[in-house]
């Protein structure tokens, strides 16, 4: 070939094919990212499109009424923020002071591998399971009867292996580096952990158990026999309604009981319960991401 | 002329593999130590075993006694405290996600130190001696992981220096660090020297030759030989492996 600068950077059948295969891959990756959207953005547009009608602050703060034929979701709104907030409130420091243990203290045994491999196996089994282990244990066995107590164990048992696979992660990715520089100029474990591992990994520990908020606010199967109830009005407005020992409400659960067992309901109320609950999810998955760009602002290295 | 560290018969065996196999010598205090020796022959093990951090490895066995001050270090009840006596450097620059000045007091701190005049008055020796001073003295609240690579090793040396330890082991410290500021810490250390036994680990022979009173030469978890370090690099040193890596032949 001639040594002229216009045959140099003639393309050649490799980069012509490299660069067609590029192109190629780019745009099938594209049409999975929007297979993966596209569905979302639809459920959810239904949802409000079929909702609109009823939704309003009334909805929200209302007692179903006529046999749940009509009225608001007042009472299984609240029946699940007391599920949610009081399994976490059992799950979270368990599974978080657990999950530290076995991080930064034991050493690596047939006890420590059989935990780990005991979470990970808990973490895969059918939340049915869970529901069935929650009426032997907790409303027979430890005599709760079927409470909001009862339930928000199941639901904390069920949570449990997540929030400390997802512990695990945040610590693991504070390096080795800062824990050995720590140990060498004397410092205790504790030291290290309250001063160098903990401030660096709670933005990571936080977003794992609020992402447990939509799991636990979306199980029917756990609460079902262990707690919640088909109808149960409460006062309206008052947001200390139920105590932990009372049978509840809960979205999910309402949302299966209204499409399935109770017929001529309007035909808002159901999307209307759909709505409320994914918003909160929603609502509570934001305050996290949130909270978590505000914590990375501050991360520091 | 007292001796700062005797170690005699030590032997640690990760697993399978065996790191040191039976050596036994003496640090004087006051002295620089130098310790040379190509890779895998247990220079960073022993520093490990001499701070006890070796025990944060799983499978480790050791075997043999290492006496500070005349004192077993493995039957000390208060690592920590040990640990504090000794200060350690490692090759890796890491500063601590805290600022400059937290970083320097963080010893301090754990050890109960609350008083703000005394920790800032260890602040700023410390900074001096790891010749960090007037590079940072107007920013010690920015953060110690921002600072350049060269800077965190002397901010790593500054935190060694601030438990005031008797012992200061430093493990290839200037891998990290330009020549020209190797150059000032190294001045630095011929002072330090005078207030402290200094275990250098290099893999810079010419560096334990600038600096080291005595030498050790250290090759697959052996001590082949252990002198004044002026018999190490003369032309003959008791050991033909020692002329020969001192010299450049291997390693």
């Amino acid at each position: 070939m001639e040594n002229r600068p216009e045959l140099m950077f003639t393309e050649t059948d490799i980069g012509r094919r490299n660069r067609y295969i590029e192109n190629g891959i780019r745009v099938f990756f594209f049409i999975m990212t929007c297979l993966m959207i596209v569905p979302l953005l639809l459920i959810i547009g239904y949802l409000f499109y079929k909702a609109i009608p009823v939704l309003s602050l009334d909805f929200l703060f209302k007692n179903p009424e006529d046999n749940m034929r009509s009225g608001g979701v007042w009472a299984p709104f609240l029946g699940t923020i007391y599920l949610v907030v009081v399994s976490l409130m059992v799950a979270a420091p368990i599974g978080v002071f657990a999950s530290v243990y076995l991080n930064e203290y034991a050493r690596e045994n047939w006890f420590t591998r059989i935990v780990n491999l005991a979470v990970v196996n808990l973490a895969g089994v059918p939340s049915i399971v869970h529901a069935l282990f929650g009426v032997g244990a907790f409303v027979l066995f430890s005599g709760l009867g079927e409470s909001i107590l009862a339930a928000s164990l199941t639901l904390a048992i069920m949570t449990l292996p997540v929030i400390i696979a997802s512990t695990t992660e945040a610590l693991k990715a504070v390096p080795m580096a800062f824990r050995e520089a720590c140990w060498n100029m004397g410092a205790t474990r504790w030291q290290t952990i309250r001063k160098i591992v903990l401030p660096n990994s709670i933005s990571g520990i936080l977003t794992g158990v609020i992402l447990q908020v939509s799991r636990a606010a979306g199980e029917t199967a756990p609460i079902m026999f262990t707690g919640a109830v088909f109808f149960k009005p409460i006062a309206e407005g008052d947001f200390f309604a139920y105590n932990i020992t009372d049978q509840c409400m809960a979205l999910s659960l309402h949302l299966y009981t209204i499409s399935t067992q109770v017929p001529d309901v309007a035909e808002g109320i159901p999307y209307g319960t759909a709505i409320v609950l994914v918003a909160s999810v929603l609502l509570v998955n934001a305050a996290s991401i949130a909270l978590r760009v505000y914590l990375r602002t501050r991360k520091k290295w | 002329m007292k001796n700062k560290i005797e170690i005699n018969g030590l032997k640690v065996t990760y697993g399978e593999k065996q790191a040191i196999k039976g050596i036994s010598l003496d640090v004087v205090e006051n002295e620089i130590l130098g310790i040379i020796g190509p890779a895998q022959s247990g220079k960073t093990t022993l520093l490990k075993v001499i701070n006890r951090t070796l025990e944060f490895t799983q499978g480790t066995s050791i075997e043999g006694s290492v006496m500070l001050d005349g004192v077993d270090i493995n039957a000390m009840s208060d690592v920590h405290g040990l640990r504090r006596r000794i200060g350690m450097v490692l090759p890796l620059p890491v500063g601590l996600p805290l600022s400059i000045y937290d970083n320097v007091a963080f010893a301090p701190r754990t050890a109960g130190l609350r008083n703000k005049a005394e920790l800032d008055e260890i602040v700023e020796r410390c900074l001096h001696q790891a010749a960090l001073w007037d590079e940072v003295k107007d920013r010690l609240d920015s953060l110690g992981t921002k600072l350049s690579g060269g800077q965190q090793q002397r901010l790593t040396i500054a935190r060694a220096l601030s438990h005031q330890p008797e012992v200061l082991c430093l493990d290839e410290f200037s891998i990290a660090v330009d020549p020209v500021t190797t150059m000032r810490i190294e001045e630095v250390l011929k002072t330090l020297k005078n207030d402290m036994t200094i275990l250098l680990v290099t893999n810079l022979v010419q560096q334990a030759k600038r600096l080291a009173n005595r030498t050790a030469f250290m090759l697959n978890g052996d001590l082949i030989e252990i002198d004044n370090t002026d018999v190490i690099f003369s032309e003959n040193p008791t050991e033909q492996a020692t002329y020969d890596y001192v010299n450049g032949n291997f390693g």
